[in-house]
């Protein structure tokens, strides 16, 4: 998860920083999943923690920032930085809306701690526009009115932009399975299989993000 | 349960004021220019570029984090909470419980639940027991698991079957029954029966559905002296500001709710939650905004659900197709408080088709379970469950096609409420045929065994009808438009917008008065502060109560210009018209002038319109009506059931806007797949009385790979003039009332085997298959 092949150092660097930051150089990361299972202990050990240094290629710039080891990517976007357009639905992985591009690839920011995205391209739905104009995935999400609540549409507009990244024209399978790991309760995939197809077209036609 | 138009289930504990009637009456329209067009929506740009900033996105200065520790039990007594070392842990501000002097602070805090903040008596998994704010959410969680609460278990029951027995345990000490059962009867049904060629009786379960909306419930306060300030996640900012001002003990002008944007609620954001006081006395404590969002556990645990169902069915029906007879028996239950467990079950029984004989009792229970909240179409899908599979298989034994059925069946008026008043307009005959006919019904129900791939698939097609009581709209209602001097306008409006294009729809009803671009139309809406009373978004209601309020606003604003102009101009008002936004005389075809160019306007700098909610038909009722078609393919080796296609006739009155429109459709069929197929909350009803899939992972909505590749959505429009004056009626509730019954009826057609208890999935189905065969 933490290892980036196009990145070697990249391990290296936030292992080390999240162990030095508890405090416990000889933890491994099975003794670290077992500290936070009992919580009183767990509350303890964290009671002297030091913010680690963490540099992120946040939509194309360079951040530098402090945070907890235990904070997520999440947490860190959208508290921190005030990056509020990735969202929150579950804060465990099911349901997507916190998808954001880490080195082009969709990820779930709940489940990826900020530490563990040391040195790596992290976009949000806000860096897909170009200044105050909405970027081509955007645009097909609106054309094709593609969400209700839009409380998950930061999540399947990243997840789609990163299946096109991968894959300029998908089928309508390809795109079924591209946004299955984004709920949307409101029961928008019908339109949102639509703006995913039509925003294939308008890359092709425009090119760009 | 009755149909209460004075206090209907989504204006619980809100305050209605009265609007003045309208002053002058208002013609339907009866062409359009921009309303119907599938305009995209006017807030979309901020709703796909992340601007738009929802309640759990405020991030506010000096902000602190809450977090609520919840009882793990089914059914304890808090003897202590010690929060002593919670409150020296690094960060923590604030720590309250049952035993702090804030809770006795509050006043029974209305959530359909006339209880404390904190009780010490938690009669469901997921009741507040304290809570905590700090500088960030871990350290508030670090704290929660450093509180250290005495429990005393109690036996509990979680399920509504056992709860009545004689020694089921009691989750109120007067017992386990919530009322006396509620009960309906007109005509004879026994001798309806009598008169019948053919009875059947069958027996149905519907499970318990969890709203989960993709925006956890929560909400922002923040304190100016003492005024308040809210953001909250919620479907009626007016409800939230009743709720917090009762529980707080405060004036409503020292509440501001503010709630631009939510991300869904589906009934289950009608009302302020614990957890907006909760927001509120933390931020008092701290002197700082305090920001309160439900994990999504907690939303699986604790704010609503649509209550299980079990149902008993006997109907009655002659060769050609007549009703003779119907009568229902339905339990359920709303959890440990009283919060409408069989409200509105018995409904489409009573009042959806034509049956002269008809009898019904409801039976609401208590268990150790939270509670329910309103959901989309309360008691709708449910009765609709029984009464759609019924009518399929009682079609079948009079060897009749189910749609022809249902057509021989239709009512002109409502048999069910008293003096039988007439509707409106009644679209089920057009929904059924025209929905058959674009659906291919008849050629899909007779190909469908050769339209199998063969081996162990079966194709079926099923269909299911329904009307839904409320959707009419009502007063009261105010907005107000305002159309400044540079041609450009305004739209005031208190109305939430759920995501079902309420802020977009209004938009075209002005540009359709006002000839200005949809687009052009600032809105400002949700905001107690600012904005006029709409009630909470429910109930189908908000399009029908608003479109009209809002029109009657922009020809407020329109007369006044024309007047404006005519005195400017020195002519009749009368002879003006407002058309595409430019003013013209029917006297003299050479004026045309821009509102921008008359100088009074321009000294006036803005005109102020306001428009009111006239009253309803005086003995008439307004309901929409739907008829849904379904093609399944299920594997009978593994009990799989694929949706191949899906078609929604809805008779929802004037389509104000079709893209918008479809969205409902598709998304309230996609919910009825979840409700069919996929949700079911499930209790660990034996050993620890706790619900063991409160998350998304266990508990499965529908995904992208479950929705059918082909979705159709027929439009029936009657061209109803009485409903109201924009000639609308609700579309989000009745898109979900017959989806899963549909479905079920195509399992029955594919495979023989009838599905009385939902969900539909493979290991239920595999089994019935089985039986079916005899293994």
């Amino acid at each position: 998860m933490a290892d980036d092949p196009k990145d070697p150092g990249r391990k290296g660097v936030s292992r080390r920083g999240f162990l030095t930051s508890v405090g416990t150089g000889a933890l491994s990361a099975v003794a670290a999943s077992r500290v936070q299972a009992e919580p009183t202990e767990r509350a303890e050990l964290l009671e002297g923690a030091e913010l680690s240094k963490v540099t992120l290629i946040l939509n194309g710039r360079s951040r530098q920032l402090l945070v907890e080891p235990r904070w997520s990517l999440a947490y860190v976007l959208r508290e921190e930085l005030g990056l509020t357009g990735t969202k929150v639905g579950c804060d465990r992985g099911e349901c997507g809306a916190c998808t954001v591009l880490v080195n082009d690839v969709p990820r779930y920011a709940c489940l990826m701690l900020a530490v563990e995205a040391e040195g790596a391209r992290v976009e949000t739905v806000e860096g897909l526009m170009e200044g105050e104009e909405l970027g081509h995935t955007q645009q097909a999400f609106v054309e094709k009115d593609a969400f209700q609540c839009g409380y998950c549409t930061s999540g399947q507009v990243m997840a789609v932009e990163g299946m096109l990244r991968s894959r300029a024209n998908p089928s309508l399978g390809e795109i079924r399975n591209g946004v299955s790991g984004n709920l949307c309760r409101c029961g928008a995939y019908a339109h949102i299989f639509a703006a995913a197809e039509r925003a294939a077209e308008l890359k092709r036609e425009g090119g760009g993000s | 349960m009755t149909l209460d138009r004075e206090r209907p289930y989504w204006l619980e504990g809100v305050d209605l004021p009265d609007t003045p009637a309208q002053d002058e009456d208002i013609e339907p329209w009866d062409e359009t220019k921009v309303v119907g067009k599938p305009l995209p929506r006017v807030d979309a740009y901020e709703r796909v570029s992340g601007s738009a900033v929802y309640p759990a996105d405020v991030v506010l200065p000096r902000m602190l984090y809450a977090a609520i520790l919840r009882c793990p039990y089914p059914h304890a007594e808090v003897k202590g909470v010690d929060i002593g070392a919670a409150e020296k842990l690094p960060g923590v501000r604030a720590v309250f419980s049952a035993f702090s002097p804030e809770d006795a602070a509050t006043r029974p805090h209305i959530e359909f639940i006339r209880e404390r903040l904190f009780n010490s008596r938690c009669r469901y998994e997921g009741e507040t027991v304290a809570a905590v704010a700090a500088e960030t959410p871990y350290q508030a969680w670090d704290a929660v698991r450093a509180i250290e609460v005495e429990y005393e278990r109690l036996p509990f029951v979680s399920d509504e079957r056992e709860a009545l027995d004689p020694d089921a345990p009691l989750v109120h000490d007067d017992g386990n029954q919530v009322a006396e059962p509620g009960t309906y009867e007109r005509g004879d049904v026994a001798a309806g029966f009598a008169d019948a060629d053919v009875v059947l009786e069958q027996e149905y379960r519907s499970e318990c559905e969890i709203h989960t909306p993709m925006e956890p419930h929560g909400a922002v306060a923040k304190w100016d002296g003492d005024q308040l300030t809210v953001w909250e996640s919620t479907q009626g900012v007016y409800g939230v500001q009743s709720g917090v001002a009762g529980s707080l003990g405060m004036p409503f002008s020292k509440v501001r709710v503010i709630g631009h944007y939510m991300g869904g609620g589906f009934g289950s954001k009608l009302q302020s939650g614990k957890y907006t006081v909760i927001a509120a006395l933390l931020a008092k404590k701290t002197a700082r905004p305090v920001k309160c969002v439900l994990t999504r556990e907690e939303t699986f645990l604790a704010v609503g659900n649509r209550p299980p169902s079990n149902m008993r069915l006997k109907a009655g029906v002659k060769r050609d197709g007549t009703l003779t007879a119907m009568e229902f028996r339905g339990t359920g239950t709303g959890g440990a408080y009283r919060a409408g467990g069989t409200s509105l079950l018995d409904w489409v029984v009573r009042d959806l088709y034509t049956c002269p004989n008809v009898k019904t009792e409801t039976t609401d229970i208590y268990i150790n379970a939270g509670p329910a909240r309103p959901f989309r179409a309360p008691g709708h899908p449910q009765g609709a469950w029984a009464l759609e599979q019924m009518m399929d298989a009682l079609a079948g034994e009079i060897g009749m096609d189910p749609v022809e059925l249902r057509l021989k069946n239709i009512p002109a008026y409502s048999q069910a409420r008293a003096g039988n008043p007439p509707y409106t307009t009644t679209g089920l005959k057009q929904c059924l045929e025209e929905g058959a006919r674009s659906f291919g019904w008849a050629e899909a129900r007779a190909n469908a065994n050769r339209a199998s791939a063969g081996g162990p698939m079966r194709r079926g097609v099923g269909m299911a009808g329904c009307l839904w009581p409320y959707g009419f709209g009502s007063p009261p209602a105010t907005a107000i438009v305002k159309l400044y001097s540079d041609g450009t306008v305004n739209l005031n409006t208190g109305a939430a917008d759920l995501g079902t294009g309420t802020k977009t729809v209004l938009a075209m009803v002005v540009a359709e008065e006002l000839g200005v671009d949809p687009d052009a139309v600032q809105i400002e809406n949700a905001d107690t502060g600012t904005t006029q009373f709409a009630a909470s978004s429910g109930g189908s209601m908000t399009v029908p109560s608003e479109t009209p309020t809002v029109r009657a606003a922009a020809i407020d604003v329109k007369r006044q210009l024309l007047q404006l102009a005519a005195e400017e101009m020195s002519v009749a008002v009368s002879t003006l018209y407002l058309m595409d936004g430019k003013i013209y005389s029917t006297a003299d075809p050479e004026v045309e002038r821009e509102p921008s160019g008359l100088r009074s306007l321009r000294r006036r700098r803005m005109l102020t319109g306001i428009g009111y909610r006239a009253p309803n038909p005086a003995g008439k009722v307004v309901n929409p009506f739907a008829a849904q078609f379904c093609e399944v393919e299920v594997n009978v080796r593994t009990g799989e059931v694929k949706v191949l296609r899906f078609l929604g006739a809805h008779d929802s009155g004037r389509v104000m806007n079709l893209l918008t429109y479809r969205n409902q459709v598709f998304g309230g069929i996609t919910m009825g797949i979840g409700f069919g197929m996929t949700e079911a909350r499930v209790l660990d009803r034996n050993q620890t009385g706790k619900m063991v899939n409160k998350n998304w992972h266990d508990y499965k909505l529908p995904t992208a790979l479950d929705v059918p590749p082909v979705f159709e959505c027929v439009p029936v429009d009657p061209g109803d003039r009485e409903a109201n004056t924009t000639g609308t009626k609700g579309i989000g509730e009745p898109a979900t009332i017959p989806t899963a019954a549909a479905i079920a009826n195509a399992v029955f057609h594919a495979t023989g085997v009838r599905m009385t208890d939902t969900p539909i999935n493979p290991s239920r189905l595999v089994a019935a298959l089985a039986a079916q065969r005899g293994e």
